[in-house]
């Protein structure tokens, strides 16, 4: 694993321990999740207690201790998205996908994931995968979109 | 680089430089590039409408990229100035027909015209449609006018004027009393005196003194501050500053949520501009005044968007609230004086400034002054973003502006103040919305979520829906809070899967009492009013889930059923194909059967069957 690259996002920070919450967010967006070997080295060059750390990383839903697939697929359940069927939309994901929320398919491809409220109510139901979203979703839309992405 | 502005003089010569060429006669093009249109894919549209532009050899035309214009509903939005000439659902593919016959020749295209649902009317300006006509857009207007990313484009509309009179004009004490009188209050959910919070900071011990913008928007169904961000970045980020003189803050703050990164973009090229322009950092235009904004980003936790938690987060650590007897504006960030507003109410400061408190106030109920933005979702026709003045009737924004129920169904109940709010049902709908009335009637005003619901929504599903985000989200730092919401969501499951008792009700209200007295914050204290409300507005919905084990909504997916009827399938295999759970069996040209035991209620067959067989009872 490449530590430089944590030494870099430290330093961005400066070295600062009230930055723990920015520094993970730099290294989520380095490595799309926070590794091991990253949460222990920033104990010792911070001098953060491992606790505190694992803390912080548990406490925020932005954060994930395990590697990811390629594509992040969020099914949005805010409360619009949730009165126009997005607990449908969920259904029918974890069924197409056979796994459940905070899960990776098998083959990588896939991680699902819930997020309350992207803000494209306008839209909804919504799915964001990968940082764009696709409204206006029903059951059968919801496939086929995830079908789209499983082959690249 | 641009040039630093070193007196207000120089903002008034920028100012003037900027405009002196704007012709009221020119022809230039907004385009919606807010987060809901990006969904329907205005940035092509933007694209094409360049391209044709050059191929044209069209070179007079401005394309203004704006941020969210709020009628979200119909996004590609596009608005044709001088006349205002408003044409929704754009697509690329119109382009070529907008430019040879509008643009050039002045011909209004009726295809592409708004058509009002209720009475089939072509609208063709802007300002007559009745989604904008029965607003008062003083903050979100602004949005249409400018680029988000552009400080000049803030300026030429008259930005940062409002900051240079109160440097060099006014006093903080001045500036507090202004806002005072004004009567702003904090449009964030619990509505305090922006005012009170200034001062007693002002007042406070202890150096340096911080100001926060809280653009942490948690409430599902509310987007209003991230289109003021997105949008209009350079109003808070005045507000800001400007609250920042009267408190004596040298820092600041503008915590926003990781789910908003276009909103984080703006604000940050923003901050930069500001800087470049000596609008923030040492002597802001030239005055003795000195300050700055970071950014912190949230990490995705509800909670955080309280205020004490905020705080904790900013400093590093997790995001758990506090007791309120100490505080924030003696003890917050750092455990220095602090105030923290969030983005509607820092955007109002200029506008406060620029109109006169006595003007402002005018505006609104007694004690709600001014206007408030709503994000008007849901079973509603013109989903979008309406900013009204406060005292409004809901029947006025439902119906009016929202232009009644999507297809039409009929009005349930709307759901406003988020998480901590309650729903209001028909026999509800003439209360006038201000801060005090929804309290009254077991809402509240929240941040301005407002969700419309109709007749094929269960409120008992609601109320579950709430209690389950509030569970989740629950830091756990107060044992009714963790504990409790635990136990009501169990209830409300099995109430939900058609195993409740009558009893059950009353366990509901107990834990309801004991949620509000024995929890630190907001979020526990108030988490009982979903189920509250819709207990007390729809208790025979309650019952028909607990004694006829039936939900009359059909949504609770344990008390529903997907059944095929057998004189109508013709065993066309459509739904059997499309089942992602493989429930269905049957042959071709033989009847289909759908076995419950593996059907998970997606509702696909019911959607794919030509003939009408599939049931949902």
């Amino acid at each position: 694993m490449d530590l430089t690259k944590v030494d870099k996002i430290l330093a961005n920070h400066k070295n600062d321990k009230s930055m723990l919450v920015a520094i993970l967010q730099d290294v989520q967006d380095e490595f799309r999740y926070l590794p091991k070997e990253v949460l222990n080295h920033i104990n010792k060059s911070l001098d953060i207690p491992l606790p505190e750390i694992y803390d912080v990383s548990t406490f925020y839903k932005a954060f994930s201790l395990k590697p990811r697939g390629k594509h992040i697929c969020s099914i949005c359940m805010g409360t619009a998205c949730h009165v126009r069927g997005s607990p449908v939309i969920l259904e029918t994901a974890k069924t197409h996908l056979k796994i459940e929320p905070g899960q990776n398919t098998p083959n990588m491809q896939y991680t699902l994931n819930t997020v309350n409220c992207v803000g494209a109510c306008a839209v909804g139901p919504v799915i964001q995968v990968d940082g764009s979203l696709y409204g206006n979703l029903t059951s059968m839309k919801t496939i086929q979109l995830l079908k789209k992405f499983e082959k690249d | 680089m641009a040039k630093r502005l070193l007196s207000w003089n120089d903002l008034k010569a920028l100012q003037k430089e900027l405009t002196k060429n704007i012709n009221p006669k020119a022809r230039w093009i907004a385009i919606c590039e807010g987060t809901g249109c990006r969904v329907y894919g205005c940035l092509d549209v933007s694209k094409a409408l360049e391209q044709e532009l050059v191929k044209q050899g069209i070179s007079d035309v401005k394309i203004m990229h704006t941020g969210c214009h709020g009628f979200c509903e119909r996004g590609t939005l596009m608005v044709i100035h001088p006349e205002g000439i408003f044409y929704s659902r754009v697509k690329p593919e119109d382009i070529a027909e907008i430019v040879e016959k509008t643009i050039k020749n002045n011909q209004v295209i009726e295809r592409l015209v708004y058509e009002d649902p209720q009475t089939s009317k072509k609208i063709p300006y802007e300002k007559d449609i009745p989604f904008y006509k029965f607003q008062k857009r003083m903050l979100l207007g602004q949005n249409q006018k400018i680029s988000p990313t552009s400080i000049n484009d803030y300026i030429a509309i008259g930005g940062y004027q409002a900051l240079a009179k109160v440097l060099f004009e006014m006093t903080s004490e001045q500036v507090i009393s202004e806002v005072k009188t004004a009567g702003l209050r904090g449009r964030g959910g619990g509505g305090f005196a922006a005012a009170r919070k200034w001062e007693s900071s002002r007042k406070a011990q202890g150096t340096p003194k911080y100001i926060i913008c809280n653009a942490d928007e948690g409430d599902p169904g509310a987007y209003m501050d991230r289109s003021v961000v997105e949008g209009n970045p350079h109003s808070v980020i005045e507000g800001m500053i400007i609250g920042a003189y009267a408190v004596g803050s040298s820092d600041g703050y503008v915590y926003i949520r990781h789910e908003y990164p276009l909103a984080l973009h703006h604000i940050t090229e923003a901050i930069k501009q500001a800087h470049e322009y000596g609008l923030l950092g040492e002597n802001i235009l030239g005055s003795k005044f000195t300050f700055d904004i970071k950014i912190s980003r949230g990490g995705g936790a509800f909670v955080a968007g309280e205020s004490s938690a905020l705080m904790q987060s900013i400093e590093g650590r997790v995001a758990e609230p506090r007791a309120k007897y100490v505080h924030m504006a003696e003890h917050g960030l750092y455990n220095k004086p602090t105030v923290l507003n969030n983005v509607e109410t820092w955007a109002n400061v200029p506008l406060i400034i620029n109109m006169g408190s006595a003007a402002y106030g005018k505006i609104g109920t007694e004690n709600s002054k001014g206007t408030k933005i709503f994000s008007l979702v849901g079973k509603i026709n013109n989903t979008g973003l309406v900013e009204v003045p406060m005292g409004v009737t809901l029947k006025q924004i439902i119906y009016d502006i929202g232009g009644g129920i999507k297809h039409g169904k009929k009005f349930k109940a709307v759901q406003t103040g988020g998480p901590s709010g309650g729903v209001l049902p028909a026999d509800k709908l003439d209360l006038a919305v201000d801060f005090d009335r929804l309290t009254e009637a077991g809402s509240m005003m929240g941040s301005g979520g407002m969700i419309v619901m109709d007749e094929d929504n269960c409120m008992v599903d609601v109320a579950k829906y709430f209690i389950s985000f509030l569970q989740e989200e629950s830091c756990g730092k107060c044992v009714p809070c963790r504990e409790g919401l635990k136990r009501m969501l169990e209830i409300l499951n099995k109430i939900t899967d058609g195993k409740g008792e009558e009893s059950d009700m009353q366990t509901l209200d107990d834990l309801s009492q004991l949620l509000a007295e024995g929890s630190l914050c907001g979020l526990g204290n108030t988490a009982q009013n979903p189920v509250l409300s819709t207990i007390k507005y729809f208790r025979d919905e309650y019952m028909a889930h607990i004694r006829d084990k039936k939900c009359p909504a059909k949504v609770c997916k344990a008390l529903i059923k997907y059944q095929i009827n057998k004189d109508k399938c013709t065993g066309c295999y459509l739904c059997f194909k499309n089942c992602p759970s493989n429930a269905i069996t049957g042959q071709p040209k033989q009847k289909h059967e759908i076995h419950q035991d593996k059907c998970i209620k997606c509702g696909i067959c019911y959607d794919v069957c030509k003939f009408d067989a599939v049931t949902k009872e």
